[in-house]
């Protein structure tokens, strides 16, 4: 096996006559994070979903965890996690009963269930409201729930889709706290995100452009190709040539 | 299989803490039931007419007699001479107006005819037509007896007796219908709902991007109704048999069964349009629309099929609730077994076949 968690070559995604995803290439190190930004509308999403099989690319290949998109998509499924923007928790079901039912689904048996649960709730400091719905939760709680139960199954890489939106700074730090500690551990993160802070802490930074990647290598090499210090200003440089719209 | 279990958990869960769902689920089926069973009739009860006797003879009284003892009828005013007619309308109590010519007695000793003329308030055609009815059938029984008693008359009887439903009680008539509307809303509506609510809220990503499989998804978020439907299908004929006296001749076995087909279609149609709909709203307007609508218009719940114009009689046989009642019906109230329903079961089970690969299919094109 290649030390690469996430390879594609030509990836391209059609819907009718709009090219939603327009030939990438992109590899992605075991155990790195990988910071996917573009505008809206890019296509980050639809090269997201491609890889998460959620949708079947219109061509190219790509390979997530060693696995084949188009004929090993169920194994994909059990090597990865995914956290989507909108946490997808459930907020009539409490805190445990959240991480019961997505451990299930995972395939977790009873007991490893009943470990995690104990585990999770001590390690999220949980423990008071455990018993209360998750509907009640500050954001920022059911976000650092959301994110634990996204990697409950331990897979080998997990895809955030913009895991920070709306939540205020200090949690968003802590969040990425959490995101080195799971890279460390060696599960490869593959993150989307809109804040150009958040691009520096990135091993690897790519800039998707009208659904093609225009920019991709480390945040340092990039600010030295642009000549410039800040990520932000590269991005807006980029994106300033889209022709797409914000749909 | 323990990850199918889970999901089914949850979802009985969510259900439970769900206050609204419960009502709908609980509290509809009773309140319908009952409101259908009070409410709407087709029979009458206790209309209040009026009576102008211009005779006042023995016949004529005993008619009136016989008119007051029925159930239907309740007497409300005498009236002393035809002006009355018009303004005892006007207050709009009486449905309607019974006439005895003069000489009511005599004319019929003599020249064997006597008239009674019937004035009804037609505002309500229906009610009117069915006030008529049970006048003529009061007069009529009464008409028989004097031929009976005094000498035989030549001429056609009409001996007509109603098989099956002898009450002619519409309670009868909708409990079937009802059976097949609760289930349409509580099986499809909800189901329908609960899984849009699923893709608004995000969580079917995640499942999809999760090792379940769709048809596992599927099932799992089905079957609680599919429990919970049975559980209401029991309630209602055990308000309908012991509430309302709702005779029930059939095998309960074959009811139940034919029940559960019926759920399944149901079922299918709810995850048929959540695949289309993509939010909560769509999908209850379809499932209104597009269900409930004709289940109550078109399944001849109300309405019967045969008096309908050509093509709605030929769209109501995509109807499920067409056959899912004639089914009913038969089993309920004229005891009939598989042999005679195996037609309308087929035409049931080819509906939830079709339905049931038309939301596989729509469901397994992943996400978009």
């Amino acid at each position: 096996m290649s030390d690469l968690a996430i390879q594609t070559d030509g990836l391209t995604k059609v819907f009718g006559n709009f090219t939603a995803v327009d030939n990438i290439s992109i590899n992605v190190k075991k155990g790195e994070i990988f910071g996917f930004l573009g505008a809206n509308g890019a296509g980050k999403t639809t090269a997201m979903k491609m890889l998460t099989g959620l949708l079947s690319p219109s061509s190219g290949d790509a390979k997530v965890s060693g696995y084949d998109v188009y004929s090993e998509s169920e194994l994909i499924k059990k090597n990865i996690g995914y956290m989507s923007q909108k946490f997808s928790l459930y907020d009539d079901l409490t805190p445990e009963e959240n991480i019961r039912f997505y451990g299930g689904i995972y395939g977790l048996d009873s007991k490893q269930l009943s470990h995690k649960r104990k585990e999770l709730i001590e390690s999220l400091e949980l423990g008071e409201v455990k018993k209360k719905l998750v509907g009640s939760l500050p954001l920022g709680w059911k976000q650092k729930l959301a994110f634990a139960i996204s990697i409950i199954h331990e897979p080998n890489i997990v895809f955030l889709d913009e895991p920070t939106g709306g939540v205020d700074p200090i949690t968003r730090r802590q969040f990425w706290e959490r995101i080195y500690q799971v890279a460390e551990s060696g599960v490869t993160v593959f993150v989307t995100t809109h804040y150009m802070d958040e691009a520096e802490y990135c091993d690897t930074v790519s800039i998707m452009v009208d659904g093609k990647i225009e920019a991709m290598d480390s945040p340092d090499n990039l600010k030295k190709t642009f000549e410039t210090n800040s990520i932000e200003d590269i991005f807006i440089r980029l994106a300033r040539a889209a022709k797409r719209g914000d749909r | 299989m323990n990850s199918f279990k889970g999901f089914v958990i949850k979802e009985f869960k969510q259900i439970y803490r769900d206050t609204r769902t419960l009502v709908v689920l609980f509290g509809m089926p009773v309140l319908m039931l009952l409101i259908f069973g009070f409410a709407i009739r087709n029979e009458v009860n206790n209309a209040k007419v009026g009576v102008l006797d211009l005779a006042k003879d023995e016949v004529s009284s005993v008619i009136i007699q016989k008119i007051s003892a029925s159930k239907a009828f309740q007497i409300h005013a005498y009236l002393t001479s035809y002006d009355e007619v018009e303004a005892y309308f006007r207050e709009g109590d009486i449905k309607e107006i019974i006439v005895f010519e003069k000489d009511f007695a005599r004319n019929l000793t003599r020249s064997g005819s006597a008239t009674i003329q019937l004035i009804t308030d037609a505002t309500d055609p229906n009610l009117a037509n069915i006030v008529q009815t049970y006048t003529n059938a009061i007069v009529g029984d009464y008409a028989q007896e004097l031929n009976a008693s005094s000498m035989p008359v030549v001429g056609i009887k009409v001996h007509s007796k109603m098989l099956y439903n002898e009450e002619l009680a519409s309670v009868n008539l909708f409990v079937p219908g009802l059976i097949a509307v609760i289930l349409m809303l509580v099986s499809a509506l909800m189901t329908s709902i609960s899984i849009t609510k699923e893709k608004e809220m995000g969580n079917m990503e995640i499942l999809l991007v999760s090792p379940l499989k769709p048809n596992h998804i599927i099932i799992g978020k089905v079957l609680p109704y599919l429990v919970l439907s049975v559980v209401n299908v029991f309630t209602i004929l055990v308000l309908a048999k012991f509430v309302f006296g709702v005779p029930f001749v059939g095998s309960y076995l074959l009811f139940f069964a034919e029940s559960i087909l019926f759920i399944v279609t149901a079922l299918s149609l709810g995850v048929f349009i959540s695949s289309v709909a993509n939010n909560q709203q769509t999908a209850m307007m379809v499932s209104l629309v597009v269900l409930l609508l004709p289940t109550i218009l078109l399944s001849g719940f109300i309405f019967p099929i045969k008096s309908m114009p050509i093509p709605l009689q030929v769209i109501s046989n995509i109807i499920p609730a067409k056959w899912f009642l004639v089914i009913v019906r038969g089993i309920m109230l004229k005891g009939s077994g598989i042999l005679i329903i195996w037609q309308e079961t087929a035409i049931l089970i080819g509906i939830t076949l079709v339905f049931i690969t038309l939301s596989l299919k729509k469901f397994k094109v992943r996400l978009q």
